[in-house]
């Protein structure tokens, strides 16, 4: 039982996981046939209810880098990794949806970047359409990499033949099916992952003799009574995440919170697919429900692994956190629900990889090509464009993957193009929809003196000039001094260029009007249920509430 | 969104309007796919397959998983989602408010 991570897989388990990849794949091909345009190819026809968005936005975001990562943090860390959820999450998702979307879904923009071409000028959109192509393909990367390497450890399948075959599947149905293939393919696995994921809470739980059985052992283990609270000592950093309430509630609950959510355009894309105003706005909210409750199968199990599996946490080798999931599925998963959680597992790799793919290839067509490229085609000469892409970006995420094998840590590796590509942008994004005065030039330097101070500060922290604790502590200091460089830039030259008429930002911008909530609202959505204030306000007390208990 | 020929540099996307054309192409996409089906037929499927490999599960496994019949647990939890979603199909065929 203590050898090594290998599973023992069943031919049964193989056929659940078989049957998955069939339906998959058949989704992709039924989705086909829904496409006649590239708007139903990138963005769905737009045509898409809030439930399924709803979840797709959170399985867009559900990667197994996610998930393994989250346990991981919950054996190192304690409860408090349950900010990354509560605080790091939900106030985000709803911002999105209240303030943000009506700019978004009603400028009827079909990318992030083409938002920062109408709000400011071609230049902020072909640089953000750049950093945002070339992120998305090192992300996609590095999900492949952690797909191969948890494949070579649980199935025994060599490196390159999983990241082969992995690429292969994902990169087979989007370019058949487009977004809906990937946004029905998400929703499927929002529930084949929770599938995989719940009996493992459950058999835990029962071994370590329920919550408070896991609460005593925690207390007795190395964690101790620190592993059991979130806002206790975040007076000074001396708890298990090291970070004061200062940098929870500034730095991950609204930099890195608020950059990831609301500008990501992989997440983004979701939610302009829905239907109508309505539908998009609902769409972060719908997923915030579900997001606040993820920690039960992903802290949880990892707490669970902390006090049972001898000696987790170690440096290399297979005990390392990141390991908790997959050693609790060898502990405890008899075959049946072990191949529903390696489905699971797989699914959620899948997952995170489709929504990077989809992303890049929305960019690379509509930003990138139409824009600068080859103009006034034909639209079908776009779709065209768009399959292409979507082959060359799994091309190159197979090469990005082996670039992800050369960081040892590769949780970090995603924090530090996070801080590199995301702060900037949303810092830029939110000076820009709320600040009606601040010039297309100003947007284009802030975007890029930002993108540069934390590109700069990753540099000089390898270099070992700059002297930071931790990689997670430089990715923390990166995110701040971008968003620092912004706001600088920014208000030093909105008043020396020239500004563009409000006329022209209407829709674009707060306090301009134009962006009208409810100009396409259906019968329903009226109905007191379905307002996303609502809706939005219950979840984010519900958040609040839920640290009561682990205060 | 159908100004396809235009300078997307220079066309603002929003003159576009929601045409009959435009509505319909939308519910013959919705039509033409209905993502409940699928989940329905996974979910059917894996409980049916997981809930019979829970029915004639040996005491090694149950051992395995601290003693619950997870296998059986899990197929019934599966089968019964899976139904749900058929059946939420099968009362409401096409969202249609």
């Amino acid at each position: 039982m203590d050898g090594g991570l290998r599973l023992d897989m069943d031919a049964l388990d193989y056929v659940i996981l078989a049957l998955y990849f069939v339906t998959v794949l058949g989704v992709g091909i039924a989705a086909r046939r829904a496409i006649r345009t590239s708007v139903d190819f990138f963005l769905s026809g737009r045509s898409l209810p809030a439930w399924v968005t709803g979840l797709a936005f959170v399985s867009a975001n559900l990667g197994a880098l996610e998930i393994m990562g989250m346990a991981a943090n919950g054996a190192q860390y304690g409860l408090m990794t349950l900010h990354y959820y509560w605080i790091g999450a939900i106030p985000a998702m709803v911002f999105l949806g209240i303030v943000m979307m009506p700019f978004y879904y009603g400028s009827k923009v079909r990318s992030v970047p083409e938002y920062l071409r109408l709000r400011f000028n071609r230049p902020a959109h072909l640089l953000n359409a750049l950093s945002f192509a070339i992120a998305q393909v090192l992300i996609a990367g590095v999900n492949l990499y952690a797909l191969a390497l948890i494949m070579q450890a649980l199935l025994g399948w060599p490196l390159w033949v999983s990241i082969v075959v992995g690429a292969l599947i994902v990169l087979a149905y989007i370019t058949v099916g487009g977004l809906s293939s990937a946004i029905y393919n998400e929703v499927l696995q929002f529930f084949v992952i929770l599938a995989g994921l719940i009996p493992i809470t459950i058999i835990g739980l029962v071994k370590v003799g329920g919550v408070d059985g896991l609460w005593d052992r925690v207390r007795g283990s190395d964690l101790g009574e620190a592993g059991l609270h979130t806002w206790a000592d975040t007076g000074s950093s001396a708890n298990p995440l090291g970070a004061s309430w200062i940098g929870i509630v500034f730095g991950l609950g609204f930099v890195l919170s608020f950059g990831y959510w609301t500008t990501n355009f992989a997440e983004v894309q979701r939610a302009i697919s829905a239907k109508n105003m309505s539908a998009a706005r609902r769409t972060p909210i719908i997923a915030a429900y579900p997001k606040m409750f993820i920690p039960l199968v992903t802290v949880i199990p990892g707490l669970i692994a902390v006090v049972t599996v001898n000696g987790l946490g170690a440096e290399t080798g297979d005990l390392t956190y990141n390991n908790a999931i997959p050693l609790l599925m060898r502990d405890l998963l008899p075959t049946g629900v072990l191949g529903v959680a390696v489905t699971g597992l797989l699914a959620s790799f899948m997952a995170g990889m489709a929504a990077n793919v989809s992303g890049f290839n929305t960019v690379f067509t509509y930003d990138i090509w139409q824009a600068y490229v080859r103009r006034d085609r034909p639209d079908g000469y776009y779709l065209r464009v768009g399959r292409i892409a979507t082959v060359a970006g799994v091309l190159v995420g197979i090469g990005t993957a082996f670039i992800a094998a050369g960081f040892n840590n590769i949780m970090n590796y995603i924090q530090m193009l996070f801080s590199v590509f995301n702060a900037p942008l949303f810092a830029t994004f939110i000076i820009g929809m709320f600040w009606k005065r601040m010039t297309a030039w100003a947007g284009f330097w802030s975007l890029l003196t930002g993108t540069a101070g934390a590109l700069a500060t990753y540099l000089l922290y390898e270099a070992g000039v700059l002297p930071f604790d931790s990689d997670l502590e430089e990715s923390f200091w990166g995110a701040g001094i971008a968003f620092g460089l912004v706001v600088v830039v920014a208000a030093i030259l909105t008043p020396l260029t020239p500004g563009r008429p409000e006329d022209e930002l209407r829709g674009l911008v707060y306090g301009l009007g134009g962006a009208d909530a409810q100009g396409d609202m259906l019968a329903g959505d009226a109905r007191w249920y379905r307002s996303p204030i609502l809706l939005g306000g219950i979840a984010v007390l519900l958040a609040a509430l839920f640290y009561l208990p682990v205060l | 969104m159908e100004d396809d020929n235009r300078a997307p540099g220079e066309a603002p996307m929003d003159e576009a309007p929601v045409d009959g054309a435009e509505q319909e192409r939308r519910s013959a996409a919705a039509r033409l796919f209905d993502i409940r089906r699928v989940i329905g037929g996974l979910f059917v499927a894996y409980g049916v397959i997981v809930g019979l490999i829970g029915l004639f599960d040996g005491s090694a496994a149950i051992e395995k998983a601290e003693g619950i019949r997870i296998n059986l647990w899990a197929g019934l939890a599966m089968l019964a989602l899976g139904l749900g979603f058929l059946l939420w199909q099968w009362l409401r065929p096409v969202d249609r408010e």
